[in-house]
């Protein structure tokens, strides 16, 4: 068996493997992805986002949990920061999910930032299309927090959970500033603490205030108590769940799902040509020395960076050269 | 004002005229180091002098002891009536080998009874649950069922020695397992004595032995406060501890003042929760402090811990009753303080370490067997710990006068400054809603976690000193005997357990876990039905179990 | 573009929960530029050889101050052996008395620091082994 057919046999060894090489930019890897890339497209991808401490962890952890019960297949990516300053990070999310850690059904997969601009979204796409190779029924797709970076990932998704909780200061701000586009759910999460009420009420008239979308879906907010709580925890995780499906059922009858593909698929073959076209480009002209010299003339004024860019799109793309 | 006019007159101006001398003589003769810190990274001035503590008022801030605020002891009399209390820790293997070696301490001259429980124990598993595995027995006895708790207290005498209870997430049931051996020998609730430590918000922040969350944890604390002010008044039944936030790297500041706010939690929630008078539990909290290394820090530290616990309680709960003002505790010296290399030294740093908590002022001591920073103590290393105690005590004459320290420019300055910063932190997690809240927002850990990080960086670049681990380091590896518990001990453990199952009467053993489960449910106190269950030998997991499926289970959030 | 970064799985097998050390080396792997898996305190063996395959990392470090190291860890070993995961180096650290050494290097630890390594130290280890390895 090669390593295609062990990933698509569900090899978490090779998968996870795969998943590395991608990320450290392994001249192998891409061919061995190009040859998955054929199985994928077959997983429902889930996005949770949300601030830093929100919750989403546990919150992911409660719908492995779901989903095996309904015998689904599980697969999550939990994204962390690297730090700026040593290129390390600490990943640290799995740590709520320790109980699924020996279930075969669940394949859980840390990845850094690693701070490389629009890197993370080609990194977590990669991971997902090999999560989707080896067939897992459900990809969840955890993020660090609210910013640029959560969006350009969240469009990897097909429905996209975001988590508040009370007493974090300006979400409701942060989310009129194009969170609000994203959410296909709301979950208020610790709504058993002071400010919850407040919040539930502010974002049910924010929902109600904001034009129905083209799809007339109009985000269900799931609240969520005390997530210790055994019992009721479980209920408000089945009811996350029926309303993830509700919405995977409303993409699909109102048309939206294929505009979704669409958008992923965009969001992909953006990616693909970064790697592809700009990224050999940048480390070329870094390597010659090239680079410094373009920064510096127009450090010094002498020409402008649309007529450098123009300079090395006409000499790159008319060579073909582009391996 | 603590000094005349004229004496911070003289002092002003004597102290100028030194600072030009010491600006000269460093010319010549520079400092060794640029900063000189406490090993808790508080900056320690060249010297003190009556301006450090020109604002003191002799009456309102320092006082005598037995008075408020209590800076200088609680009682009246001090250490001349009655030393602090010798009390080792001691526990290991089974029920029998632990009982031996308390036999043998009490001959010793001990006067009090601590007892490790091995991880099971301590994490409400039984020895033969998967969990157990290669844990039972190891760092302290396991205790599985009512059967093993009569063998560990066999021939002490229970209305004599006091005992404490090294036990947090299950302090419900090992305490029920005293309550009840006690009922079987016929000793009165009332006559019985000992703490328990029963302090789960410090391992949620620091230790991280933990079974439920936060919250329903504090519950069951309340639940033995109440049961014990009704029916076991000479039980400490919460020792609220800073030892292991020490431990786990903290600050002295650190340590006493995420100590003190668990204890105003503890305080918050009996009212709440039991409706009960502060006055009528307050005489029954105990604390417990880690005694470090540095010494004058620590004597600070403990001093301080009196006087904010005395305020705390007369000002924020309105306590009445003298004994309620009264912070007693229990000192352990410094196991972080230990190193592996070159093992004799460690007797210095304990004998050091202990001298500071007895001047600190503490009522019961325990000191660090120079073993131990590998291994369970062995007899001879545990009897040289409690001889430290004993010459300290008998020999040094420190026990002559009370407090000896007070007035000194710098410890009243220093006491000042960690109290001050102590209130800092207090006021801080007051706004954030509260201990359960910080904890649970993962402040204190982290604060922990960033003191821990950055003494190591400091040993590292040898800012701060350990002597044999990064200075004077030896090559000569001194040889020690271990204490190594026999593998066999945990089979024998768990077929005692079985053994038991299969004898019990298991009805019964259902009928009480479901008294527990509908105790939990109601918010009824659980100790009354947790003493039945341990008569009908339900074990020590079956009973956490009940608490884990109706209250949940706490996982480690793994913060950094 | 190619350099491999280093991931290590920081893991405290069994029930104590003195955790300093792990997270001190935690924090001190990200500081070193290495990608840290930190998973809490009280993991069974198993959860621990799942979480270091399913990360795909070039080493665990395994801390254990309980005195249960002698079970525990080479239980870890054997089962990456069982899941074909012997390319992922196995190192322990906590309170760990040199008897034990020879037994623990036999069940394939590679390496064992006790209190009092220097940081830096256990970082170039790492360097150099998993640099070895590859």
């Amino acid at each position: 068996m090669d390593n295609t057919d062990k990933i698509r046999a569900g090899d978490v060894r090779s998968a996870s493997r795969l998943i590395r090489d991608m990320e450290d930019k392994l001249p192998h890897a891409r061919l061995r992805l190009k040859q998955l890339f054929a199985h994928t497209g077959q997983s429902f991808i889930i996005g949770i986002t949300g601030a830093p401490g929100a919750g989403k962890s546990t919150l992911t952890d409660a719908l492995i949990g779901a989903f095996r019960k309904h015998h689904k297949t599980v697969g999550v990516l939990a994204v962390d920061p690297t730090s700026p300053f040593s290129g390390g990070a600490i990943l640290g999310d799995r740590v709520r999910m320790l109980r699924h850690a020996e279930d075969e059904g669940v394949f859980i997969r840390s990845l850094a930032t690693r701070g490389a601009l629009g890197g993370l979204s080609q990194a977590a796409g990669d991971a997902i299309h090999v999560m989707e190779a080896m067939g897992k029924d459900v990809i969840i797709v955890e993020t660090v927090g609210i910013g640029q970076q959560e969006l350009d990932i969240i469009h990897h998704a097909h429905s996209v959970i975001v988590v508040l909780v009370p007493g974090m200061g300006d979400e409701i701000q942060t989310m009129k500033a194009g969170i609000m586009e994203i959410a296909d759910v709301f979950a208020v999460n610790k709504a058993d603490r002071p400010g919850a009420k407040q919040l539930q009420i502010e974002l049910a008239s924010l929902l109600s205030a904001s034009p129905l979308t083209a799809d007339a879906w109009r985000p269900p907010i799931v609240s969520i108590g005390n997530l210790y709580e055994p019992v009721g925890f479980a209920e408000k995780t089945t009811e996350l769940m029926q309303k993830l499906s509700d919405h995977r059922a409303h993409l699909v009858v109102s048309g939206q799902f294929s505009e979704r593909m669409e958008r992923k698929a965009l969001m992909e073959i953006s990616d693909a040509l970064r790697v592809c076209i700009l990224e050999p480009v940048l480390n070329r002209l870094v390597e010659s020395g090239e680079m410094k010299k373009i920064i510096d003339r127009v450090k010094n004024r002498e020409t402008d960076p649309y007529t450098e860019a123009e300079a090395v799109a006409h000499r790159f793309l008319r060579s073909g050269d582009m391996s | 004002m603590y000094f005349s006019d004229e004496t911070q007159k003289t002092s002003h101006e004597l102290t100028r005229k030194w600072e030009d001398d010491v600006q000269k003589a460093l010319q010549s003769n520079p400092d060794q180091k640029e900063r000189f810190a406490t090993v808790s990274d508080l900056d320690i001035s060249r010297l003190y002098t009556p301006e450090d503590i020109k604002d003191m008022d002799f009456g309102r801030d320092i006082g005598v002891p037995g008075e408020f605020p209590y800076l200088r002891g609680n009682q009246v009399t001090g250490y001349r009536g009655r030393h602090w209390t010798f009390r080792m820790f001691s526990g290991m293997g089974s029920a029998q080998d632990t009982n031996a070696r308390w036999l043998m301490l009490l001959r010793e001259g001990q006067t009090g009874l601590s007892t490790a429980f091995d991880f099971p124990t301590l994490m409400g598993y039984d020895s033969d649950s998967p969990r157990s595995l290669g844990e039972v027995g190891k760092c302290g006895v396991a205790i599985d069922t009512l059967e093993d708790f009569l063998a560990l207290i066999d021939g002490i005498p229970l209305d004599q020695v006091t005992t404490s209870m090294t036990i947090n997430p299950p302090a419900t049931v090992l305490w029920a397992m005293y309550c009840a051996a006690a009922d079987i020998k016929g000793v009165p609730l009332s006559k019985i004595g000992g703490t328990i430590q029963n302090d789960m918000l410090k391992e949620f922040i620091a230790q991280k032995t933990f079974m439920c969350p936060p919250e329903p944890s504090v519950k069951l604390i309340s639940d033995t406060v109440e049961f014990g002010a009704k029916y076991v008044p000479r039980w400490n039944t919460i020792s609220i501890s800073g030892y292991h936030i020490r431990e786990a790297g903290a600050t002295a500041i650190q340590e006493l003042a995420f100590t003190l706010r668990d204890g105003i939690e503890y305080v918050e929630d009996v009212i709440r929760r039991k409706k009960m008078d502060v006055d009528d539990f307050a005489p029954n909290l105990s604390f417990f402090f880690n005694s470090h290394i540095d010494f004058f820090e620590e004597i600070c530290k403990m001093r301080a811990a009196r006087r904010i616990w005395a305020k705390v309680m007369r000002d924020r709960f309105g306590a009445k009753n003298p004994r309620s003002l009264w912070m007693r505790f229990h000192t352990q010296t410094a196991g972080c303080s230990l190193t592996a290399q070159q093992p004799y030294n460690n007797v210095v740093r304990t004998a050091v370490e202990a001298l500071a908590a007895v001047l600190g002022g503490t009522q019961s001591l325990h000191t660090n067997s120079l073993d131990e920073a590998f291994c369970l103590p062995s007899d001879h290393a545990v009897e040289v710990a409690l001889r430290t105690q004993q010459i300290l005590a008998e020999e040094t004459g420190v026990i002559n006068t009370m407090d000896p320290l007070a007035g000194s420019y710098f410890i009243e300055a220093l006491t000042n400054e960690i109290e001050g910063k102590a209130w800092e932190y207090i006021e801080k997690i007051d706004a954030m809603g509260g201990m359960i809240a910080a904890v649970e927002k993962g402040f204190p850990q982290m604060e922990i976690a960033d003191s821990a990080y950055k003494f190591q960086r400091q040993i590292e670049s040898k800012e701060k000193i350990m002597v044999g681990v990064n200075k004077y380091v030896t090559e000569a590896q001194h040889v020690i005997p271990l204490v190594e518990i026999d593998e066999k001990m945990g089979e024998a453990q768990i077929s005692r357990l079985q053994d038991v199952r299969r004898r019990r009467d298991n009805r019964a053993v259902l009928q009480s876990l479901s008294d527990i489960r509908t105790a939990c449910k109601s918010g009824d106190n659980v100790m009354p039905h947790c003493i039945g269950a341990v008569k009908n030998l339900a074990s020590l997991q079956e009973i956490c179990d009940v608490y884990r499926d109706v209250y949940g289970e706490y996982r480690d959030p793994g913060l950094y | 573009m190619s350099d491999r970064k280093i991931r290590v799985l920081v893991a405290k097998p069994g029930l104590d929960g003195h955790d300093r050390g792990a997270r001190v080396l935690a924090r001190c792997f990200r500081d070193a530029g290495f990608e840290v898996i930190y998973t809490g305190c009280h993991q069974t063996p198993e959860q621990v050889a799942a979480t270091a395959i399913q990360e795909d990392v070039d080493l665990v470090g395994l801390s254990c101050l309980s005195g249960a190291h002698r079970v525990l860890f080479p239980r870890v070993v054997e089962l990456l052996k069982e899941k074909n995961a012997t390319d992922i180096i196995v190192i322990g650290g906590g309170i760990i008395p040199e008897q034990d050494f020879p037994m623990l290097y036999d069940a394939g630890i590679q390496a064992i620091f006790t209190p009092g390594a220097s940081l830096d130290t256990i970082v170039e280890w790492i360097r150099k082994h998993v640099a070895n390895h590859s």
